[in-house]
């Protein structure tokens, strides 16, 4: 990838991403709500040595202006080859249990969102038979828990939108990767308790740029949480609905 | 968030939160536990970066580089960002630090808050010299750029001030031009302390990086024997088979073998390894070699978390300046109390700092001659040393250096540094420290009450 268009580019693995590819000297399209702590991003990347690194301070729910924005880093950056979409909020859990608007908060950044920006980029892709689109949905999506389930929903249909995205682009070269990240010491779980099972960006972001590398299809990062989450996809639901998980 | 950050030294033990700080943009968060103090990498000895009962602002997260112009060397970056960073950025592009501790994992934050100085302090002074500028954060959320014209006041307090005076969140250093990241080094044995002056004396001209280490253990006519240590950097068009060479062994002769977790730390080893230590350097004298920048600058940074191997009590380090004209005699003094005490350990370095003026307020360097060691905690032992040690050089019109400090007093901190009165007016009122309210008697004052 050398022509890269990363969505919520001011997240903690984004952030640790974009400095591996400015450090091999790509180009940059950064895309983030907030536009100074963007700007630092940008200008991270830029003396850390990318070709270039252009910054649009977005709002990512806004639909309507995901066309428009694809069109404008395309232009930007003479083409894109790859795409890094790492946007996405927690949310609260227990607000989600008590009231459909922040549920619906949190779905519409994680999953209609990336869901919208997809079809624009997979179709473009598609279209030039190349690229590579690098999508960070989570392990969370993987079973649904009662402690984080709405996150855990807008990331489980991340991921099996991903499974038939990959299905259909497979025949024109395209490759999707789906990334699921455990536990990340990010701004995004500060206020979460750490353990020995917390990756820290830079180590899930290495991951990240090999698994783009190879056009792998889904990544564990870091690995040994395919193990636990087939664990976890395995206990029977009888007996999972009534562990505290 | 509650999380244990401990002091380089690991003594003293204390309990405090830690808020990380992420984006410059942003303000303080309100509502904090206690009040505030900036943590950099910790890498301070003592107290000056501790606050029991309150909360530590953790800059690691403040680690982007804002901007760095290859042709004239300026660098812009976050106050997290570390040297090492730095270096990792600017030294195959021709540039180097200006001014560089015994470490590389220090933030630029915490390098300048105590405004640090390195081997070549007679040439270059303090790396607050080498700071343009930078951005202060005040607990009432006000916002100060600072330069040597710019609220010069708040530059001149900010630079060695301790982390008091609000949070900096980005700086401009002006790097240093380099024609080589190899070091051509040689080493100078001395038989005692007028051989170190001695050899400073012919040194400090033709070599920009000086440094000594003293045999503290050794007594009587071989008080303060020692290695000169001095070095520049090479010629660019260096000859490049002794490079190549040196580059594959890159334990080179000046760095320290302190990968000796199992080593006990006691009076005999330590004076063999002294013994030896001095011998094999003194067989080798007169040659120059090769060596690259990081064993040179940084020979403990290849022994992770070394601090470790003092065991759980910790370890203090002494750091003190005393002024040249006096320097002989108390300096003497310092290292016969030392030897007579028998507890320090194999680190003991000799520094002549030059005239170069420091920005700061209360920046530590000037003019005269430091010595820095560390000492195991064994207790009311050492404690009474560093108490004994302090007086000589309080006496001597010298100063302790607060980085290194867990122990002086009050009123040491007063005669080290007799421009705290007008430094005081720009400590930021949420803001304080473990050292600070030490060197105030806020303790004190408030165990009185
Ligand atoms: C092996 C070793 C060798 C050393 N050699 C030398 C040497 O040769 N010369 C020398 O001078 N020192 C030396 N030191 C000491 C070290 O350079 C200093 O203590 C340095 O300041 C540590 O930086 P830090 O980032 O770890 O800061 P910390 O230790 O975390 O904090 C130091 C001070 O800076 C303040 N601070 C940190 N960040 C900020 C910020 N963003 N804004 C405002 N204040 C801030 C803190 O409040 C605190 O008062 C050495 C230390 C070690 C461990």
């Amino acid at each position: 990838m050398k022509k890269i268009l990363v969505l919520g580019a001011t997240s903690g693995i984004a952030q640790a991403c974009v400095r591996l590819y400015a450090a091999r000297g790509a180009s940059l399209y950064l895309v983030a709500r907030n536009a100074q702590n963007l700007q630092a991003v940008a200008q991270d990347a830029a003396t850390r040595g990318a070709a270039r690194a252009e910054a649009e301070a977005l709002d990512l729910d806004d639909f309507e202006a995901h066309g428009p924005l694809v069109a404008r880093a395309e232009a930007a950056l003479g083409g894109l080859d790859g795409v890094l979409l790492a946007h996405g909020v927690l949310g609260d859990q227990a607000a989600c249990e008590r009231d459909f608007a922040p549920t619906r908060a949190v779905l519409t950044t994680n999953l209609l969102g990336p869901v919208s920006l997809l079809t624009h980029l997979a179709n473009r892709f598609e279209a030039q038979r190349k690229g590579t689109l690098v999508v960070i949905s989570s392990v969370a999506g993987d079973r649904g828990r009662q402690s984080n389930y709405v996150y855990g929903t807008s990331k489980g249909g991340l991921s099996v939108f991903l499974q038939g995205l990959r299905n259909r682009l497979s025949r024109s070269g395209v490759a999707v990767v789906t990334v699921k990240p455990g536990f990340v010491d990010t701004p995004m779980t500060a206020g979460v308790k750490k353990n020995a099972l917390f990756a820290t960006p830079e180590q899930v972001a290495r991951g990240i740029v090999k698994a783009a590398e190879r056009g792998s299809d889904v990544v564990y990062l870091p690995g040994f949480w395919r193990l636990i989450m087939f664990v976890i996809r395995c206990v029977p639901e009888r007996l999972f609905k009534r562990l505290k998980l | 968030m509650s999380k244990a950050l401990q002091s380089w030294g690991r003594y003293p033990r204390v309990t405090q939160r830690a808020h990380p700080l992420v984006w410059v943009g942003e303000p303080l968060p309100q509502g904090l536990q206690g009040p505030l103090l900036p943590y950099g990498q910790g890498r301070s000895y003592g107290d000056s970066c501790l606050n029991p009962g309150g909360t530590v602002l953790t800059t690691a997260g403040l680690d982007r580089f804002l901007g760095f112009d290859p042709a004239s060397g300026v660098l812009t970056c976050e106050a997290g960002v570390t040297l090492e960073d730095i270096l990792r950025l600017a030294t195959w592009q021709g540039w180097f630090l200006p001014v560089t501790p015994g470490t590389k994992f220090v933030s630029v934050g915490g390098a300048i808050a105590n405004d640090v100085h390195g081997k070549n302090h007679h040439r270059m002074g303090t790396f607050g010299r080498h700071v343009r500028r930078f951005e202060l954060l005040r607990s009432d959320g006000r916002r100060l750029v600072c330069s040597p014209t710019e609220n010069a006041d708040w530059y001149a307090a900010t630079i060695g001030g301790l982390g008091l005076t609000g949070v900096i969140l980005w700086a401009e250093v002006q790097l240093r031009r380099m024609s080589n990241p190899y070091i051509q080094q040689d080493t100078l044995p001395f038989a005692n302390l007028d051989g170190f002056f001695q050899a400073a004396a012919e040194s400090d001209a033709d070599f920009e990086y000086t440094v000594a280490w003293v045999d503290c253990l050794s007594r009587g006519r071989k008080l303060g024997r020692g290695l000169y240590f001095r070095g520049n950097h090479a010629p660019p068009q260096f000859d490049a088979l002794p490079l190549a060479k040196s580059h594959l062994s890159r334990k080179g002769g000046l760095s320290v073998p302190f990968d000796l977790p199992s080593f006990t730390l006691n009076r005999l080893t330590v004076a063999a390894f002294n013994a030896l230590y001095y011998g094999k350097n003194r067989l080798g004298a007169g040659k120059t070699h090769l060596t690259h920048y990081d064993p040179f600058f940084y020979p403990l940074d290849s022994v992770h978390a070394w601090n470790r191997i003092y065991g759980r009590r910790g370890f203090l380090q002494f750091q003190c300046v005393v002024p040249h004209e006096v320097g002989g005699g108390a300096m003497r003094e310092i290292l016969e109390r030392i030897a007579a005490s028998r507890l320090a350990s194999f680190l003991a370095v000799l520094k002549k700092f030059g005239s170069a003026p420091s920005p700061g307020l209360l920046s530590f360097p000037r003019p005269g001659v430091t010595l820095a060691l560390d000492f195991a905690n064994a207790g009311e032992r050492t404690y009474r040393l560093f108490h004994e040690l302090e007086r000589v050089t309080r006496e001597a019109g010298g100063a302790v250096y607060p980085a290194k400090d867990a122990r002086m007093e009050p009123e040491t901190f007063q005669a080290s540094f007799p421009q705290v009165g007008a430094f005081a007016r720009f400590v930021d009122p949420a803001f304080s420290s473990a050292f600070w309210r030490r060197v105030k008697g806020a303790d004190a004052a408030a165990a009185a009450r």
